[in-house]
């Protein structure tokens, strides 16, 4: 779609006003960045617990499950979103209703993943559509997002931000220390199985933006990124919620002037960010190992 | 008070079972406010299974129970509980502040809005109960296990309980800080008021604090001082099976035969 408008030649220079006015030029810009960053937020906040609970891989798992979800309602005749999110909620309960002991089964989850993509191609071939609607859901179409379903999108994830900030200490206790957790009557179970389902739904949402592929670079990538910097688990969400929203617009900027596609770019920015992130987190660490050995000998040498 | 007349804790024939696996069955005992109890017992014979008991996590099988008076229930916000400490992840990138902070406002909805100066305040409080200071702010991972537990017994005391349950606090601990946790323990209940039920492998770090022994084993539960219950005939009587209690030059407790008998019994 961005070649019909390229013949307008985008405005691109040191004038920052005009910049983001040429960014905002046209509708299905205007729709990426209202939808991509919704989607960004509910990614960021929902990714830190994923990153805390150890859920990354159930997380990607659930976006394959979200693929075959969505190959099938197009089979059907109903749109794609309905069957994502009807998957990926049910997939998720059972994830959530196992709880602690997901954990560890990387070969069963896998497995699944692998199936559910295969049932994706089967209904892919079986719609006999073109390819474009698999690649669609398997890299994401956001310029391609119309202004219902930037409705849609900024509903689930108005509701998938509220409800994460509604469980906020008890499940960040959960996922802490399940044992006092369970004691102190915070119901950890269905904490799992809620953590889940809404997890599920800010996947089928990020789906439409970096599509099932990709998933990690907007709900673990910023997560993983703030963990690193941050020891404070308020900070760490607001700081996963702050990169993730900055990686999807750096991604659709420069995939506004560049024709290659969003996906790509907002998968580097995450990946590269990552990178630089343990180099610089290992340079902090190593400086703040160096202040607190004087007090660890101090300790020692008054022990009796 | 009410608290300081009536018992802690009070069992009547209480039995334990995981769905119809009997644990241990017959237990009368009562525990007194302020008393610090230490509970020993081979591994699997239902030590931990009495603290869920008592945090409200498993019904008794049969008996009654009562703690501070009630009968047990989750949620119980006078209970303090330390569980048995799996290794935390070295990479959480959580405080040791942070995890006190959950033994205040952990059980409530919502983001924290509201009385945080307060709050703070009381983490600040029970982290120098425990004189953590110095390594409180640090990832709570990167913490050696003393100062772990030190952590997480200012996370159960944030709460303001009446009553401790502490499993296992000692295990890997070197000789020199089970001594020193379990003079801490001793020294807070003291000034708090609190009763104290701390499960352990070894009495002897614990013989200068604690008040009473409660001896888990054999489908079976004892309880008494020290001197009364870890003895030769107490202990074999206990296990039905002979069991020999040695003491050294310091009035330290040495139990022989229990190895055997564990073994045999988790077989």
């Amino acid at each position: 779609m961005p070649e019909l408008y390229l013949a307008a030649a985008p405005y691109f220079g040191w004038d920052l006003v005009r910049v983001v006015q040429e960014l905002f030029r046209y509708a299905f810009m205007q729709h990426a960045f209202e939808a991509g960053t919704i989607v960004a937020l509910s990614a960021g906040v929902i990714g830190y617990f994923v990153v805390l609970r150890g859920l990354s891989f159930a997380a990607h798992a659930l976006s394959h499950i979200g693929f075959a979800g969505a190959t099938g309602a197009v089979l059907v005749g109903t749109a794609p979103i309905v069957g994502l999110l009807v998957f990926t909620m049910s997939a998720g309960a059972v994830m959530g209703a196992l709880g602690q002991r997901l954990r560890g089964r990387d070969v069963t989850i896998g497995l699944v993943m692998a199936w559910s993509l295969g049932l994706g191609l089967l209904f892919t071939r079986l719609y006999k559509g073109s390819a474009n609607l698999a690649i669609g859901i398997l890299f994401g179409q956001i310029f391609g997002i119309t202004s219902q379903d930037v409705a849609v999108t900024f509903v689930a994830g108005f509701v998938t931000v509220l409800l994460v900030l509604a469980v906020y200490r008890p499940l960040l206790f959960a996922t802490l220390d399940e044992e006092v957790a369970e004691a102190k009557g915070v119901p950890v179970r269905a904490l799992s199985i809620a953590f889940m389902v809404v997890l599920a739904v800010a996947v089928s949402e990020a789906v439409q933006v970096v599509g099932v592929l990709l998933i990690f670079a907007l709900i673990v990538a910023p997560a993983a990124i703030a963990e690193r910097f941050t020891t404070r688990p308020s900070r760490g969400v607001l700081l996963a919620m702050v990169l993730a929203v900055l990686f999807t617009w750096a991604g659709l900027s420069i995939a506004y002037y560049l024709p290659y596609p969003v996906g790509f770019f907002i998968t580097t920015i995450a990946f590269w960010s990552y990178i630089l992130a343990r180099v610089l987190s290992g340079a902090v660490a190593r400086r703040a190992a160096g202040r607190v050995r004087p007090w660890r000998e101090e300790q020692a040498r008054h022990s009796p | 008070m009410a608290r300081s007349i009536s018992p802690a804790i009070v069992a009547d024939g209480l039995a334990a079972a995981y769905r119809d696996r009997l644990i241990w069955r017959d237990a009368t005992f009562t525990v007194n406010t302020g008393e610090f109890v230490a509970v020993l017992g081979p591994n699997g014979s239902g030590k931990s299974t009495l603290l869920r008991l008592l945090l409200g996590l498993l019904p008794p099988a049969a008996g009654s129970l009562e703690v501070l008076g009630k009968r047990p229930h989750r949620g119980n916000a006078d209970v303090g509980y330390v569980p048995q400490r799996r290794n935390i992840d070295r990479d959480l990138p959580v405080r040791g502040r942070d995890f006190v902070h959950l033994g205040i406002d952990g059980d409530r909805w919502g983001v924290a809005v509201g009385n945080a100066a307060g709050n703070h305040q009381r983490v600040d409080q029970a982290i120098q109960s425990v004189q953590a200071q110095a390594y409180a702010d640090r990832p709570i991972g990167r913490l050696s296990g003393g100062e772990q537990q030190r952590l997480l017994l200012a996370q159960a005391l944030a709460g303001k309980p009446q009553m401790l349950l502490l499993d296992e606090p000692l295990a890997s601990l070197d000789l020199r800080n089970q001594i020193v946790i379990a003079e801490l323990v001793a020294e807070l209940a003291g000034a708090n008021g609190l009763t104290v039920l701390l499960i352990a492998h070894d009495i002897n770090p614990l013989l200068p604090v604690v008040d009473r022994v409660l001896y888990v084993a054999h489908g079976g539960v004892a309880i008494g001082k020290p001197a009364e219950v870890i003895t030769t005939e107490q202990l074999s009587r206990l296990y039905d099976a002979p069991i020999e209690v040695l003491h050294d030059s310091h009035g330290h407790m040495f139990v022989v035969g229990l190895e055997a008998e564990s073994a045999h019994h988790d077989a």
